[in-house]
């Protein structure tokens, strides 16, 4: 009678041998090394980041480890919260002309041969490869008050004397877009590339204008689309520092700028926490609703 | 012409319109990089007007100690983060896709956090990490910052290409009598090669390119290439770095028009 068991036991035994062997080893192997990476290097600092934005500035710019909100406190002050509108309303603004330019430009690529719209892609990955600061740096030297814009405009008497573009917000939104728009048209190319054709014949056929068709078929099913785009172009834009620092000449000043600062000289880290955490919410809003809808498996980073 | 009926015209137009509508993208995005290249080009210390043509910073370039420096530090860290994204991301890729665990969704979930998070508040993170736990700042900690948005990339990258069969291809060469090693390099690494070498080529742009992480985690003796030019930014841009930066975009376009030749030739022999 006791025999059985114990060779079931030991059947047991080597079975779960042989599988640690045939698959958790493997998958340790595998699968470790990237989870220990994340784990130690974005979910451990993330949680601490917002640990320390509950936390309060000593005078020497050291950290108090005491809860408090003082923090969250400073960034609804006037400057503050001035600075945290300014930066929502240029991403914004970047946002939609990255749509109202990718778009088309999409449309029009996903519209030609396979062949022809790979070539096409690789034609704005291009650009990318040189680094982002000078292609910046080349805007400020083509709009710079002595630069050769502001001399045609004055030698074609369009104005009469130069015209500041340095400094201004509108030419960062230039640079950001400059910087950004390959984020908005890969993923609204890989949705209307998929669109099928039939739909918007049958859409046609049924006797609905293009414009019907456009607002009424195609819109709707490239949304997916262009909500990753939104994501992929907004929550960068409202983060970055480099754009401001170089076209900004340090005068515009944005979150990405100011959470940089509490880092440096001015030593105020809780005050730069609160805001990385401030932007982690507003990432994390735009991601839930984007996960209603669609797989962030889905979302085309690449 | 006067064949033409109105819906053939007007597809005709349309056509026209995307064309030149298509010019019109391509020339913002290709507008700063050819002012850049012209820059190289000016006779003057710094890059604020034209100045006249010279080709003398082609060869100065190279007699600058603090541009060469920060070049060859941006290309070791470079080459260390695509070596390291690419190891770890062809296994978590392969590990993600084919095991069931259960940190598997959270870790799947932290995949997208630097992706998608702006990157200044993962560096301020790590920053604050790093700081308290007394590590220096340096080359270490520019390279794990780099690592930290290159893996999830490589791994997305290459999650993307493990088609559905590759399992059984796996179990065929393991009954064959192939060990785990020789089955890996053998039939695992050949079909998923594109995506890997896909998640170099990205890795280390990514890495080469990147001036937040590199900015706030530097220590203080050495800095990487785009965080020297930032610094440069506000004193004004010599020509000589417009004339490295020209000499690397063409090396990159160059090397990928290699690598799709490369890749060309796997995939003719794959479908053999």
């Amino acid at each position: 009678m006791k025999k059985p068991v114990d060779a079931s036991n030991d059947l047991q035994a080597i079975s779960r041998r042989r599988d640690v062997r045939r698959k958790t080893l493997p998958a340790l192997a595998q699968a470790g090394p990237v989870s220990v990476w994340m784990i130690l290097f974005v979910t451990i600092p993330m949680l601490f980041i917002i640990y320390i934005s509950f936390m309060s500035r000593g005078v020497f710019g050291d950290v108090i480890y005491e809860f408090s909100l003082e923090s969250y406190q400073t960034l609804l002050d006037t400057t503050y919260f001035k600075v945290i509108l300014k930066s929502l309303q240029v991403a914004l603004f970047t946002t939609v002309l990255c749509l109202a330019l990718g778009y088309p430009f999409a449309y029009y690529i996903a519209r030609k041969p396979p062949e022809t719209a790979s070539k096409l892609i690789m034609l704005i990955m291009i650009p990318f490869w040189t680094n982002s600061l000078m292609r910046l740096n080349s805007w400020l030297l083509l709009f710079q008050t002595s630069g050769p814009i502001n001399n045609f405009l004055q030698w074609s008497g369009i104005t009469e004397g130069p015209i500041t573009f340095i400094y201004t917000d509108a030419l960062v939104v230039l640079g950001m877009i400059t910087n950004m728009l390959p984020f908005a048209v890969l993923p609204l190319y890989s949705t209307i590339e998929k669109l099928q054709k039939s739909l918007l014949e049958a859409s046609s056929d049924l006797g609905a204008t293009p414009v019907q068709t456009f607002l009424k078929v195609t819109l709707p099913l490239t949304f997916p689309g262009i909500f990753s785009a939104i994501i992929l172009v907004f929550i960068p834009s409202l983060g970055i520092y480099t754009v401001s620092d170089v076209l900004g000449g340090g005068k515009v000043l944005y979150i990405g700028n100011i959470i940089k600062n509490q880092f440096g000289a001015i030593r105020n880290w809780p005050l730069g926490a609160a805001l990385s955490v401030l932007l982690l919410v507003i990432t994390g809003l735009l991601i839930f609703i984007y996960t209603r809808f669609a797989k962030l498996e889905d979302m085309e980073v690449v | 012409m006067a064949n033409l009926t109105k819906i053939q015209r007007r597809k005709k137009m349309l056509g026209i319109l995307g064309n030149v509508y298509s010019v019109l993208i391509y020339a913002i995005l290709y507008i700063p990089v050819v002012v850049m290249m012209i820059f190289s080009f000016n006779d003057q210390r710094y890059n604020y007007y034209w100045n006249g043509f010279t080709t003398q910073w082609y060869g100065k370039l190279f007699s600058n100690h603090t541009l060469i420096g920060s070049l060859w530090y941006s290309l070791v860290i470079a080459i260390l983060a695509t070596v390291i994204s690419v190891l770890i991301g062809t296994l978590g890729a392969l590990g993600l896709k084919r095991f069931e665990f259960r940190a598997k969704k959270l870790i799947n979930n932290m995949l997208y956090v630097p992706i998608i998070v702006p990157e200044i508040v993962l560096a301020v993170a790590l920053l604050i990490i790093f700081m308290n736990l007394g590590f220096a700042l340096g080359m270490g900690s520019i390279l794990i910052g780099h690592c930290t948005f290159c893996i999830p990339y490589a791994v997305v990258t290459i999650k993307g290409r493990i088609s559905g069969d590759g399992d059984s291809l796996e179990e065929a060469s393991m009954d064959l009598g192939a060990n785990r090693t020789q089955t890996f390099f053998r039939v695992t690494l050949p079909s998923i090669m594109p995506g890997v070498m896909s998640a170099a080529f990205l890795s280390f742009t990514l890495s080469i390119d990147d001036v937040v992480m590199s900015n706030l985690l530097a220590g203080a003796k050495n800095s990487t290439l785009p965080v020297l030019i930032l610094s440069m930014n506000k004193t004004g841009i010599t020509p000589d770095v417009n004339a490295l930066t020209t000499i690397m975009i063409l090396v990159i376009v160059a090397g990928m028009v290699l690598s799709n030749l490369v890749k060309g030739r796997l995939h003719k022999n794959a479908s053999k």
